[in-house]
């Protein structure tokens, strides 16, 4: 809601930041509207009584998540994760360091559920939950991606993510949600999808694609949808379906299918990968969606299920999946069993689309013309929920090397940025977590400062002008703010996309 | 039997009760709590064994603070690991005849307490020099830095300056567990190391020190990193798998 929308400065040498207390005060999204509220079965309004039912909710969380509790005891204030958040570097307000985002549920936490909370409130931080308090937390949490790069540095791996999940479980428990998220989950269950787009449409938009990669490459690459009896069921993030450059990645990932011979579909049912349901920490929402996966799959018959580029998909996809609806392996009760006798557990379940063309590429099923990409320089952006919150191939860290050994499969320039940035030090894009929304823009700008300037050095020093990305999040949101930092706005793209470029159709008919 | 050795009698007892219980009941209380989703910060280990190591490097060397500020882990890492030798050369007070470890470990001890004041003032000065720290603390975190120095200074008071009777200490801590009370040697210093102490023992289930058997239980660093491999289920979210 700021007026106006401005980079920051990149920083020469990234220093200790002031503190500008107060200067994001006013930044928070649209709130959700009774419809909104209602359609995916929460309270339009804060209703008489709110207080009360946020305490008794935030009691019910703490006996259901022990990361939560212990998270609340844990913390000591030693402040090793106060520098480390991308919205704090990136706007200096000292409430988007992660332990004072942490301490606005903290203190009232420590009001009402510990002793000295109640006895002696002010020497221990505690506060009573007024109006004031909750507005606080709207704010606030709503300047958190849940990116978890605090989490990295924490001598008790407190996850911030964890407690702003838990904050926007109680905000919406009481009534006070927030609109893009809440109005997107519920289209994802009306639709089947993010964006709203319904079957007809995606069955044309796919048609569409068939005739534009026909005309490019002369090779008649299928995007099939609803084919009951295919081996894979591909769900990708929708954005892969129209918008740039998200969908240069989709005819990646059909290119990829066509030239292995391996027979796929998407599915109208399940076209969608995102679960948005995991920014509002709602372990229902969170199952509900991903029970549409689990239904398509059953319907289709696949024999395996692959992830499209998609950072918190993945993390979903990844390590929820198996436990929300049982798509994996190892499960031994009948709703797991159902599913994973279908399943191929030769393969892992589910894969990640850069897994499926890494294994590929390692059994020289795939041949590439790498100078293809000669024209880029590439640099890779590793997604936060991909870093820090999943994992690709059978050990630790198989999630940073399968990209980058995608990408130097089938591009010649490659350049890493700064290790302080990349791996598992990833700096979130600035629009993760639910944030990617127009009245947020101020927010998103301030926040992908310490991504822009770890570019800025390589497109300096190296020319990079390209930065692959594996998130659909990652690759709306650098669209949207490179320009802001003097970068062209299609320097971002997917790591399929370079597959796209270089993939040689022919090889496949021998 | 001095008025004084019986409220340190009587303190000591109460502490000790309200240290082990209330950390009992808080330990019961995490480890009853489920986690309903694989959470560990990843790169994380793939195995049980792995995740062992994992937490052996956090707790032993506090591998993420080293990663995260280098000087609040020196101060910190300092403090702790002068509290475990002082805390060790301290057992000398408890047993008869004293273990052996225990009195290799004593010229340790005794030069730790100069680590501890070393580590505790570095962390002090910390939360008053730098912004973002000041900004973050409560009253609370300096009381317990102030108070844990006033510990360490107090000991070491009477080991250089005012030196106690440490006989008639031991006297009187023994007698305490054997249920046969002795009397406490009258000295100012020594009621306040005393005193000092079993007011840490007994915030210390209800405080921020809850830490040390927190990070036992941090979701993000205990669990393996295998969710693909095996369904883990929470009991109240299976119960939706059977609605």
């Amino acid at each position: 809601m700021a007026a106006e929308v401005k980079a920051p400065a990149l920083r020469e040498f990234p220093s200790p930041t002031p503190l500008l207390p107060g200067a994001m005060e006013e930044s928070r999204p649209y709130v959700a509207n009774e419809k909104i509220q209602q359609t995916i079965g929460f309270p339009g309004e804060l209703g008489e009584g709110w207080e009360k039912r946020a305490i008794d909710h935030m009691g019910t969380l703490l006996g259901k998540y022990r990361s939560l509790k212990v998270y609340m005891d844990s913390c000591v204030h030693c402040g090793a994760c106060a520098d480390k958040c991308h919205y704090f570097i990136g706007t200096q307000d000292p409430k988007n360091m992660p332990v004072a985002r942490q301490d606005l549920m903290r203190s009232v936490y420590r009001r009402y559920f510990t002793l000295p909370g109640k006895l002696v409130p002010k020497l221990v931080g505690a506060r009573d939950l007024t109006r004031e308090v909750m507005d606080e937390w709207y704010t606030y949490f709503n300047q958190c991606s849940e990116c978890r790069r605090c989490s990295v540095f924490c001598p008790y791996g407190i996850d911030t993510a964890e407690v702003t999940m838990a904050a926007k479980e109680i905000l919406d428990h009481v009534g006070y949600g927030q609109k893009y998220t809440n109005e997107i989950i519920g289209k994802v269950h009306k639709i089947g999808n993010n964006l709203g787009l319904p079957g007809p449409a995606l069955a044309d938009t796919l048609t569409g694609l068939e005739e534009d990669t026909k005309e490019e490459t002369g090779v008649d690459v299928r995007f099939p949808v609803d084919e009951a009896g295919a081996e894979v069921l591909l769900v990708t993030p929708s954005a892969d379906f129209f918008a740039e450059p998200h969908v240069d990645s989709l005819i990646g990932y059909a290119k990829v299918f066509h030239a292995a011979g391996i027979s796929w579909t998407l599915s109208s049912k399940a076209s969608e990968a995102g679960n948005f349901g995991l920014f509002i920490g709602n372990y229902e929402q969170l199952r509900t969606i991903a029970l549409r996966i689990r239904e398509a799959a059953l319907e289709l018959g696949v024999k395996r299920i692959i992830v499209g580029e998609c950072g918190h998909a993945w993390r979903v996809a990844y390590s929820f999946w198996n436990t929300l609806v049982g798509i994996g392996a190892g499960g031994t009760d009948p709703f797991a069993v159902q599913l994973q006798s279908q399943l191929d557990l030769r393969y892992r379940q589910p894969m990640h689309i850069c897994e499926f063309t890494w294994d590929l590429i390692e059994r020289g099923a795939l041949k590439f013309d790498k100078e293809a990409n000669d024209h880029r320089v590439v640099t890779f952006h590793d997604s936060c929920n991909v870093a820090r919150g999943s994992r690709m191939g059978d050990h630790a860290g198989g999630q940073f090397e399968i990209p980058r050994a995608i990408i130097r499969a089938v591009a010649n320039k490659y350049v890493e940025m700064t290790p302080d940035t990349t791996h598992e030090k990833t700096f979130c894009c600035g629009g993760g977590g639910g944030l990617l929304t127009d009245e947020l823009l101020d927010l998103r700008v301030k926040g992908a400062l310490p991504r822009m300037e770890a570019l800025r050095r390589v497109a300096d020093e190296h020319g990079v002008n390209f930065m692959a990305a594996i998130c659909a999040i990652c690759k709306a949101q650098f669209t949207k703010v490179l320009p802001y930092y003097g970068f062209k706005m299609n320097m971002i793209g997917g790591v399929h996309q370079l597959v796209s470029t270089a993939i040689r159709l022919d090889a496949a008919e021998h | 039997m001095s008025v004084a050795s019986i409220v340190f009698g009587v303190l000591f007892c109460v502490a000790t009760v309200v240290l082990l219980g209330g950390l009992a009941l808080r330990i019961a209380d995490y480890a009853r709590t489920p986690a309903p989703l694989k959470i560990p910060t990843t790169p994380a280990p793939v195995t049980r064994g792995g995740v062992v190591l994992r937490m052996v490097r956090e707790v032993v060397f506090f591998e993420s603070l080293f990663k995260g500020s280098l000087w609040t882990w020196l101060f910190g890492w300092l403090f702790h690991a002068s509290l475990a030798l002082v805390l060790a050369r301290h057992l000398r007070y408890f047993t008869e005849p004293v273990w052996g470890w225990v009195v290799l470990v004593q010229p340790l001890g005794i030069l730790a307490g100069f680590g501890m004041v070393a580590g505790l003032a570095g962390l002090l000065v910390r939360r008053f020099a730098v912004e973002r720290i000041r900004y973050i603390s409560t009253p609370s975190d300096y009381l317990m830095l102030v108070l844990l120095l006033a510990i360490a200074v107090s000991g070491l008071a009477m080991k250089y300056l005012a030196p106690t009777d440490v006989v008639g200490v031991k006297k009187f801590f023994l007698g305490l567990m054997y249920f046969d009370w002795q009397p406490l040697p009258a000295d100012g210093v020594l009621y306040l190391h005393l005193a000092l102490v079993a007011a840490l023992m007994i915030v210390f289930p209800f405080s921020k020190l809850l830490h040390a058997p927190g990070v036992f239980f941090s979701p993000s660093r205990n669990q393996v990193d295998n969710p693909r491999e095996a369904r883990h289920l929470a009991p109240w979210a299976a119960k939706l798998d059977r609605s």
